[in-house]
């Protein structure tokens, strides 16, 4: 609001041409910015401005704007998604700083996340550690009524929670061994508390985990820093329950349909 | 044009059974030797992806995003319709058809309508299965709730992320044929082109948003789930990326493109703070279930609202429309709210907002109850505006949220290019002139996982036969694909060479201005006339003006977004045009030389039809055709929610 204080802030913005250039941080002003902006508002400010000066501007990937689609990142200040609790960088707004303030932003860092440009990063290893086994193998029609399967509440809610991730890669962002297991955790817990959920469990979490390893992830040594950065405050018992899903997993064997939904397609 | 509809003959409950039934199959042993371009990757693109990958046919599925995931689906926020009558309110097939078509201002198909409405109890059986966690009563069966423009609890949803879980549950299936190679996934590629061969659509040409490379795609069918194009508008709850070229980009090609100027405002959004607003955010329209929409009785009185008394205060929606009272439908919803606003009792810094208050509902059932509800959206809202709802009613405007318009679609859901086949809400089939509430997600997963399986098998099945299709295989190599390469290194080439003033933003944010004050909630003969005249004006400023930095052959945003202001400057036009031409109110069309005291208006006499434009060259005056109308099942009458 133009009643409001603006604010004058310092920027040392990560800039990199491509994976295969070394990157730098540059330093920009960035005066006269709304406490009501979004950062990613405040991010659009400094690109028009940029581009006015006839310099490229900041690339950085962002799509919702409404803290769903898991598409924005960035480190602000050392902080995935920056220094408030539970939310995303595009749900960040400028209020949460001051006057005068110097933001230090980077792209996510993590061996599995290859950079694109400048802020912008490859997260697709997590869509392949979905693929690898993060689903019900349940064919479109000739399923019975919804109503069939009746699921306690407090179950449906912890899967729910778990549900809520976005898969934004924060927590291997966060992470010192780049660990995923969060993410992989959200993944295997949602459907761990529910009966659908049953039959591929010891299939699920294994093949999970084996593609993880495979794309690089580490492992969790339990600093629970991903907790902390978490947009969706996903609870680190995700994890603890996909630990004892591999075990017993592994005491069970995969007998249930090994590599899950493999009679399917033509 | 040809606009044959191909609805079945026969009584409405039976026409979609019927036509399953006469439909052509393809023999799943033959199905692999089809390929199948997907286009798009929210509800309604990977639902179909997923099913046709599963059924045996060779997929490839496009997306802009990283991810498939991040499709703007994931953003709907209240709920899935569908006619359980688990809640024995009432509820059937024939209400919810007979809700959407009423709903829609009657101005869509009714054989569709009635189709969607038959399989909306599938999808939730389906969604079911694939562990989307809806919300649950106590005694473990599904929950639902109310949603405007009903009178039943028909809506189904999990907190205030339905659209999320429903995609995730749609993404699931869609990763497990990718894993198993059915599906190829292509993110980060955004289709600039289609390719059409022979009278088909054959194939599309995309540009890898990394790597800059503008690559050709062959396939014996396309299917465009592109979603709408609200951000014409510039500021709209629609997603950044979110834009008209793959479907203007048929449209150019010969794709008849219907009643482009029905767009939906949606009543609850948070209002813009200043010249810096990217987008707009959505309060989901559930908060309408408890929360009370009111302004102060008095013009200019700016207390702040807990101190305003029950006696000064207008709760608008309740006097007006008392049988639905807060829940009536968007369309309404958001025209009460613009005219309070232009009474001068609009509340807030800029008099362009109205309070959805919750104190009674605090009141009635504490302030956990509420929280239960709707605890992740008062999060939102306190994260964007810095206050607190359970305190200081929200404050509330309307805002560009869907596009009931389209690419025009027979019952197949085939547009006029054969082989070119469009769902989601990149059609323009089932929601008429005002979509209702929770009815997206409905319509996006009914096409994908029910609807376009069959007819795409019946279009295989019956004009394309699989001894040509083994013996001639489309290749790239037809001089159709390479002409379409040509022209898109060509205008890739020409934005980034003017090198002009302006960035790409600034040119999109005037467009929206203009489209907003001219072609938004209210229409007039003469602001419509204004626009056709500055568009183009914009249009050539932009094409000599703007300013493209970086390389063609790298990640380069300010490229991607030229492009996409580029369609929505000539698609503007269109729908400029469309709405000019459309001499009456209807659903979200409001035109404010046909009104009845603040309502909309229709004839019936001249304009129960399908308006479709079809390009006729660079320059040039589109062609307006219709589609009649005709209803045989709901009786056309005046839509009351009094």
């Amino acid at each position: 609001m133009s009643t409001k204080q603006t604010l004058n802030l310092k920027l040392h913005v990560w800039r990199q041409k491509n994976a295969s250039t070394e990157g730098a941080f540059a330093h920009y002003d960035a005066p006269g910015i709304s406490p009501d902006m979004s950062f990613l508002e405040m991010m659009d400010v400094l690109n028009e401005r940029l581009i006015e000066k006839g310099e490229e501007p900041v690339a950085f990937d962002h799509d919702c704007r409404e803290g769903i689609c898991g598409m924005c990142s960035m480190v602000i200040n050392g902080e995935p998604h920056g220094p408030k609790r539970g939310v995303t960088t595009c749900q960040l707004h400028m209020r949460s700083f001051s006057d005068g303030d110097e933001i230090w932003i980077e792209p996510f860092r993590a061996g599995p996340f290859p950079l694109l440009k400048d802020l912008a990063v490859n997260r697709s290893a997590l869509d392949r550690v979905v693929a690898a086994g993060g689903f019900i193998s349940v064919r479109t029609g000739g399923t019975p009524d919804g109503n069939a399967i009746p699921i306690n509440k407090a179950e449906a809610d912890l899967s729910m929670d778990a549900a809520a991730c976005i898969g934004c890669g924060a927590c291997v962002a966060a992470c010192k061994n780049g660990s995923a297991m969060l993410f992989l955790g959200a993944q295997v817990s949602k459907y761990l508390h529910l009966p659908q959920g049953q039959t591929e469990r010891a299939a699920r979490v294994a093949n999970m985990i084996n593609k993880a390893d495979e794309e690089g992830f580490g492992a969790c040594s339990n600093y629970t820093e991903c907790e902390a950065v978490c947009p969706k405050e996903i609870p680190v018992r995700v994890i603890a329950e996909t630990y004892r899903e591999y075990v017993r997993s592994a005491v069970k064997g995969k007998a249930q349909g090994e590599v899950a939904g493999k009679d399917d397609g033509a | 044009m040809n606009l044959d509809s191909k609805i079945p003959s026969g009584p409405i409950e039976q026409k979609w059974s019927k036509h399953k039934f006469e439909m052509k199959l393809v023999n799943p042993a033959n199905r692999r030797h089809y390929r199948v371009i997907v286009v798009g990757s929210g509800l309604a693109g990977a639902s179909a992806a997923a099913t046709l990958g599963e059924q045996g046919y060779n997929v490839d599925c496009f997306c802009f995003q990283d991810s498939p995931r991040r499709a703007h689906s994931i953003a709907a926020q209240g709920g899935i319709n569908a006619a359980k009558n688990y809640q024995n309110d009432g509820d059937s097939v024939y209400r919810l058809f007979y809700d959407t078509v009423k709903g829609g201002d009657f101005r869509a198909r009714e054989a569709n309508v009635h189709r969607l409405a038959e399989v909306s109890v599938n999808i939730i059986d389906q969604c079911v299965a694939q562990g989307v966690p809806f919300a649950r009563e106590y005694g473990g069966t599904l929950a639902n709730r109310s949603f405007g423009g009903a009178q039943v609890s028909r809506t189904f949803y999990a907190r205030g992320q339905t659209g999320q879980q429903l995609l995730l549950g749609a993404y699931s299936a869609l990763e497990r044929q990718v894993g198993l190679g059915t599906v190829k996934m292509h993110t980060r590629h955004e289709m600039m082109e289609l390719v059409v061969v022979d009278g088909r659509a054959r194939g599309i040409v995309t540009r890898n948003m990394v790597t800059g490379a503008v690559e050709a795609w062959a396939a014996d069918a396309v299917v465009l789930a592109t979603g709408g194009y609200g951000n014409v508008f510039y500021l709209s709850t629609n997603a950044m990326g979110c834009n008209v070229t793959a479907t203007y980009r048929a449209y150019k090609k010969g794709a008849g493109f219907a009643n482009p100027c029905y767009t939906q405002i949606h009543p609850t959004c948070i209002p813009v703070t200043g010249d810096h607003q990217s987008k707009l955010t959505l309060m989901s329209e559930s908060l309408r279930n408890d929360g009370r929409v009111w302004v102060p009785k008095q013009k200019g009185d700016k207390r702040p609202p807990d101190q305003i008394p029950e006696a000064d205060r207008d709760y608008y929606l309740e006097r007006k429309y008392p049988s639905f009272g807060n829940l009536s439908p968007r369309d309404i919803a958001s025209r009460a709210a613009k005219q309070v606003c232009d009474e001068g009792r609009g509340v807030g810094d800029t008099g362009l907002g109205v309070y959805l208050d919750f104190a009674d509902a605090i009141r009635r059932m504490g302030e956990q109850t509420v929280r239960e509800r709707y605890g992740n959206l008062f999060q939102m809202y306190e994260q964007i505006t810095g206050e607190n709802p359970y305190k200081v009613p929200m404050r509330i405007f309307p805002a560009v949220h869907y596009t009931m318009g389209g690419l025009w679609v027979d019952y197949n859901l085939q547009s006029t290019i054969p082989g070119l086949h469009v769902i989601g809400e990149a059609n323009f089939s089932d929601h008429g002139a005002n979509r209702l509430g929770a009815s997206a997600l409905m319509q996006g997963l009914a096409d994908g996982y029910f609807i376009l399986p069959y007819t795409l098998g019946n279009y295989f099945g019956s004009q394309m036969p699989v001894t040509e299709v083994k013996k001639n295989p489309i290749t790239t190599a037809r001089p159709e694909f390479a002409e379409a390469v040509k022209s898109v290194n060509d205008r890739v080439s020409r934005l980034l060479s003017i090198k002009g003033t302006k960035s790409p933003t600034s040119f999109h944010r005037d467009l929206g201005k203009i489209m907003w004050d001219k072609c938004g909630m209210g229409r007039t003969r003469e602001g419509l006339t204004q626009a056709l005249k500055e568009i183009p004006e914009l249009r050539e400023r932009f094409w000599k003006e703007v300013n493209v930095l970086g390389d063609g052959n790298a990640v380069n945003q300010s490229l991607e977004l030229a492009g996409r202001v580029a369609d929505f400057l000539e698609f503007a036009e269109m729908m400029v045009r469309d709405a000019l031409e459309r001499e009456e109110s209807c659903g979200g069309h409001f035109r404010e030389e046909y009104q009845d005291d603040g309502e909309a208006l229709r004839d019936d006499d001249k304009f129960c039809h399908v308006a479709v434009w079809e390009y006729q060259g660079e320059g040039k005056k589109p062609m307006r055709h219709t589609e009649p109308l005709t209803f045989e099942n709901v009786k056309l009458a005046t839509r009351s929610y009094k």
